[in-house]
């Protein structure tokens, strides 16, 4: 048997070099580590305007320093308020939505980024949303054409879906590429746009269901209509301009 | 003097018979899923596709390996009554820096892995050797034994990850540079199952993707592991 004499040291001692290695590992790391999770970001957010950023362009196979190029020289950066009015001295890249999501709805910020291809006079609208899916969260970029009405693409990802099943919003392309032309508007009316189990119906407003991942794709349907209406008030404005 | 005399014997990083047992003994007669049924939580989880289990049976080795070697190290300065705490700081340090790592170096693989990473720390594989080994074998022993554990434990994952995803989505290592799309309802796959008239009735068995199917294809490699080793089996 030890002392308690020696545990205790023997602990201490353990747990200071420990705690000093992680952290000296953890602070060489970190600045490559943010820049990846940016990028990461960065992707997503650019997957969802895929289709207007040039012939046999794919954002996968773009490298991370053409990523945060796009980003720097073609991509404007607003954050909202739910009102509608711009926030000043913050970008949107900064606004974490997991921390907006847990706000009371009044105060939280949204994050919107505008892609203006080179060359064109068409600006892309490209939205973010939160909701809920089946184990976890789920959240997507919702991009529109400059009618802010028409979805030109989409991204969805999730933390812990069932792979197969839920995570198809993720991993299936065709899921994503067929909202690719629906609106969020009918006869004037905000309606967004419904994932559709069974098949969709009328193809502006609803989109295909993942047949075993009914709870998924009506989250998709939940988080699209609450999280793409916080964006109403600023639609509302932009387009009376 | 007695332990220098010990060590001109047999030098430091030997790799005789024993050796090889420690290295060969867990992918099959001692294997620790199949055998010991141990890590099974994990096993059931990541093995929908084939790539998170070939990194996650990459950091299993990593963890097992190292946590082996340092509590071996440090196996005559453990105090017995805290032992199991010490062993668990080992392992939860080395699970850190495989997620420091992956941050560091592939971020979507971290993503797409996080939670079952962290879970490490609770694979019983991993404390199992170090109780059971470790702190009582020399470090090299204890390294090889982490390795051959670790190893035993990936083989399973791989086989039943090629298992689920083949039948469960119709490709293998989707999400990786060499993704092959074998079989499926488009003209991407290999096998175009709405063309393809003798595949015509083909659709991919939902149930793989789910974690029960792993536990059905566990059982039967357990079964054909036992039917040829027939030692294995428990006659009592």
């Amino acid at each position: 048997m030890n002392t308690t004499r020696y545990v205790l040291v023997f602990v201490l001692a353990l747990t200071a070099i420990v705690a000093v290695l992680l952290t000296s590992l953890r602070e060489a790391t970190k600045v490559q580590a943010q820049l990846n999770e940016e990028i990461f970001e960065k992707r997503a957010i650019l997957k969802a305007v895929q289709d207007h950023l040039g012939e046999n362009v794919e954002v996968d196979n773009l490298s991370d320093d053409e990523v945060l190029n796009i980003f720097n020289s073609s991509v404007e950066q607003k954050v909202l308020d739910m009102d509608g009015s711009e926030v000043d001295g913050m970008a949107a890249e900064d606004v974490d939505m997991a921390k907006e999501k847990k706000k009371p709805e009044e105060d939280r910020v949204l994050p919107l980024f505008i892609y203006s291809p080179e060359g064109s006079a068409d600006n892309f609208y490209i939205v973010s949303v939160r909701g809920n899916g089946l184990w976890d969260e789920i959240w997507g970029n919702i991009a529109f054409e400059s009618d802010l009405n028409t979805i030109t693409g989409a991204t969805f990802d999730h933390k812990g879906e069932t792979p197969g099943l839920g995570a198809e919003i993720k991993d299936n392309p065709t899921f994503a590429k067929n909202f690719k032309g629906t609106k969020i508007y009918k006869d004037g009316a905000y309606v967004s746009v419904e994932v559709k189990k069974g098949g969709a119906q009328d193809e502006t407003h609803q989109v295909d269901g993942i047949s075993g991942a009914t709870v998924t794709a009506d989250g998709v349907s939940e988080m699209l209509y609450r999280g793409i209406k916080y964006y109403e008030p600023y639609f509302e404005k932009a387009r009376s301009k | 003097m007695s332990e220098t005399a010990v060590q001109e014997k047999e030098p430091l990083l030997a790799f005789g018979k024993n050796e090889q047992k420690l290295l060969s003994d867990p992918l099959n007669d001692n294997n620790p899923i199949t055998v010991q049924v141990l890590g099974i939580c994990s096993a059931l989880a990541v093995t929908s596709l084939v790539v998170p289990s070939v990194v996650m049976s990459i950091a299993v080795v990593f963890v097992c390996a190292f946590s082996s070697l340092f509590t071996s190290l440090l196996r005559n300065y453990i105090p017995k009554q805290v032992r199991m705490i010490v062993q668990l700081v080992i392992i939860a340090s080395l699970v850190t820096v495989v997620e420091l790592t992956l941050q560091f170096l592939n971020y979507p693989i971290y993503k797409q892995l996080s939670v079952y990473i962290g879970l490490i720390i609770t694979n019983c594989i991993v404390m199992g050797r170090l109780e059971a080994f470790a702190m009582a074998n020399k470090p090299w022993r204890s390294f090889l034994d982490g390795v051959g554990n670790g190893l035993g434990y990936g083989a399973i994952l791989i086989m039943v990850a090629l298992i689920r995803e083949l039948f469960g989505k119709g490709s293998l290592f989707a999400g990786s540079g060499i993704e092959m799309k074998i079989i499926g309802a488009s003209t991407d796959y290999f096998i175009n199952t709405q063309t393809n008239t003798w595949f015509a009735w083909y659709s991919n068995n939902n149930l793989m993707v789910l974690p029960a199917a792993a536990m059905f294809i566990i059982g039967i490699f357990i079964w054909i592991q036992r039917s040829y080793n027939t030692k294995l089996v428990d006659i009592s």
